[in-house]
């Protein structure tokens, strides 16, 4: 089978066999990364702008990599020195970008449903590299990646997806694909940050403490408690945060032995994860983040000369 | 409705690739520095066969790899649908070594074309040849063959197919009008 989106919005949006076959693609891929000339021109001549209107290191650098490895021109906008400074509408920006003929647009915005806007209106492909608490797709695959190299498999997965699951788009995209390939989701995370009605998304549980969550579990994904952001208004204290939802060793030996740990980053040490635990053995998050590059290869190869599904 | 000829069935392709073997040898002088690389996926699974045979009449393992070249294909815009993506192993280095490039059937040349990218940008080998058990003709690009196991003239409509058990032990060649 074959891929026939022009967009990768949300991972809502794919089918099983579609994920899979960027898994496939991603995993194949990584061992571009490994050799010495870390190239192929397989996207030679297409241009990539990464559209960033949210600050991002990780995923903007990932993007980047994964479109020069395959060749392709990758142009980086960031929203901060850019026109939109100026008071020009997303729509403005599209339209002029698209004048300069790009194949791809990579977009991170601050607002749901962004991406969704900006396909409607570009002949290019839009890849969402994050929209405000919506989905984050590179991130859910990439994520779902290490996993399968892990287990060699998905479905029948224990995934314990801890923290502020209300704002998590990293949340959010794993659910969506992690539920799609027959694993299952047990979610915790304090009631101020838990959406209500989440269940109704399917293989999906909501513990009222996260040891239930942890408990015999394969995966622990933490995520970041926003400091900048709900961390003021949504939480007592970062203390008591930490003491009730922060991972340590003691909670962690609740997993199954040969669990991993997790976390999208940036890593808030010492409040969603114990330093001891970031950097122990069964940490995969170095893994994640090199995962990342092959995952958004395989983003960039299938979206471009792909045909929107009629 | 289409119309099949078997061209070499498996005894025909054992003698084929045995002949193909000894011809490597004699070209090479032995296995010193040599190496075999099979282009996905029936090529892996016929440089396989062939390291077999090597080893056999050597007493010597001949270190044998994969090369996937769909990343590096010419004709990405013509596909709607990108084709599945194939994982390149080579376990060893292709710097300074004889490859022989393995493939079933060898037709316009620009998988080849391809696959001798795909090799370059691992190393520098000291001299690619190239084995390939059926030669169709059809050349775009001026590539040809060092060793082959037989030429069949064909016209652009037929297609040769090399079938393979369930092994992966190539079972026959077949020619489809």
């Amino acid at each position: 089978m074959g891929f026939r989106h022009k967009d990768i919005i949300a991972l809502k949006d794919l089918t099983k066999e579609e994920i899979e076959l960027l898994l496939d693609t991603a995993d194949n891929l990584s061992e571009i990364n490994q050799r010495d000339i870390k190239k192929v021109p397989t996207l030679r001549g297409k241009t990539v702008i990464n559209l960033f209107y949210e600050a991002s290191t990780r995923t903007r650098t990932s993007f980047e990599i994964a479109a020069k490895r395959l060749s392709a021109d990758a142009v980086n906008i960031t929203a901060s020195t850019s026109s939109v400074v100026k008071g020009e509408t997303l729509s403005d920006t599209a339209a002029n970008i698209l004048a300069m003929k790009p194949d791809i647009i990579v977009m991170r915005h601050s607002v749901s449903g962004a991406h969704e806007y900006l396909a409607k209106r570009v002949s290019c492909s839009v890849i969402n590299a994050g929209d405000g608490a919506h989905e984050h797709p590179s991130q859910g695959l990439l994520d779902m990646l290490t996993m399968r190299q892990k287990f060699g498999k998905l479905a029948g997965l224990k995934v314990a997806i801890v923290g502020d699951i209300t704002h998590s788009r990293v949340a959010r995209s794993n659910i969506y694909g992690l539920t799609t390939m027959g694993a299952k989701v047990f979610l915790a995370g304090p009631p101020t940050m838990m959406p209500p009605g989440i269940e109704r998304l399917g293989n999906v549980t909501v513990c009222k403490d996260m040891r239930e969550a942890v408990d015999q579990a394969d995966v622990v994904m933490m995520l970041r408690i926003q400091l900048e952001r709900q961390g003021k208004t949504l939480l007592p204290s970062m203390r008591e945060y930490s003491r009730y939802f922060g991972l340590n060793p003691t909670v962690l030996a609740l997993a199954k032995k040969d669990a991993i740990v997790m976390h999208p980053g940036p890593i808030n040490r010492g409040v969603e994860l114990a330093s001891s635990v970031a950097d122990c053995d069964q940490s995969a998050i170095m893994k994640q983040v090199e995962n990342g590059v092959a995952v958004r290869m395989a983003m960039l190869y299938h979206v471009c000369g792909g045909e929107p599904v009629e | 409705m289409a119309e099949n000829t078997v061209i070499l069935d498996g005894t025909g392709v054992k003698r084929a690739l045995t002949r193909i073997a000894h011809e490597v040898l004699e070209k090479n002088k032995g296995v010193e520095g040599l190496v075999l690389v099979g282009i996905r996926t029936g090529g892996v699974h016929l440089a396989q066969e062939l390291g077999a045979r090597l080893s056999e009449i050597e007493g010597v393992e001949v270190p044998v790899g994969a090369v996937d070249i769909t990343m590096y294909r010419d004709d990405i815009k013509g596909h709607h649908e990108h084709l599945p993506v194939g994982k390149t192993e080579l376990p060893f280095s292709v710097e300074g070594k004889k490859v022989v490039l393995v493939d079933d059937v060898l037709f316009t040349g620009r998988t080849i074309r391809a696959a001798m990218d795909a090799i370059f940008d691992q190393g520098r080998p000291s001299c690619i040849q190239l084995a390939v058990l059926v030669d169709r003709g059809h050349r775009d690009l001026p590539i040809r063959a060092d060793f082959v196991g037989r030429n069949v003239p064909t016209s652009r409509s037929e297609n040769i197919m090399v079938a393979f058990d369930a092994d992966n032990k190539p079972t026959e060649v077949i020619l489809q009008k």
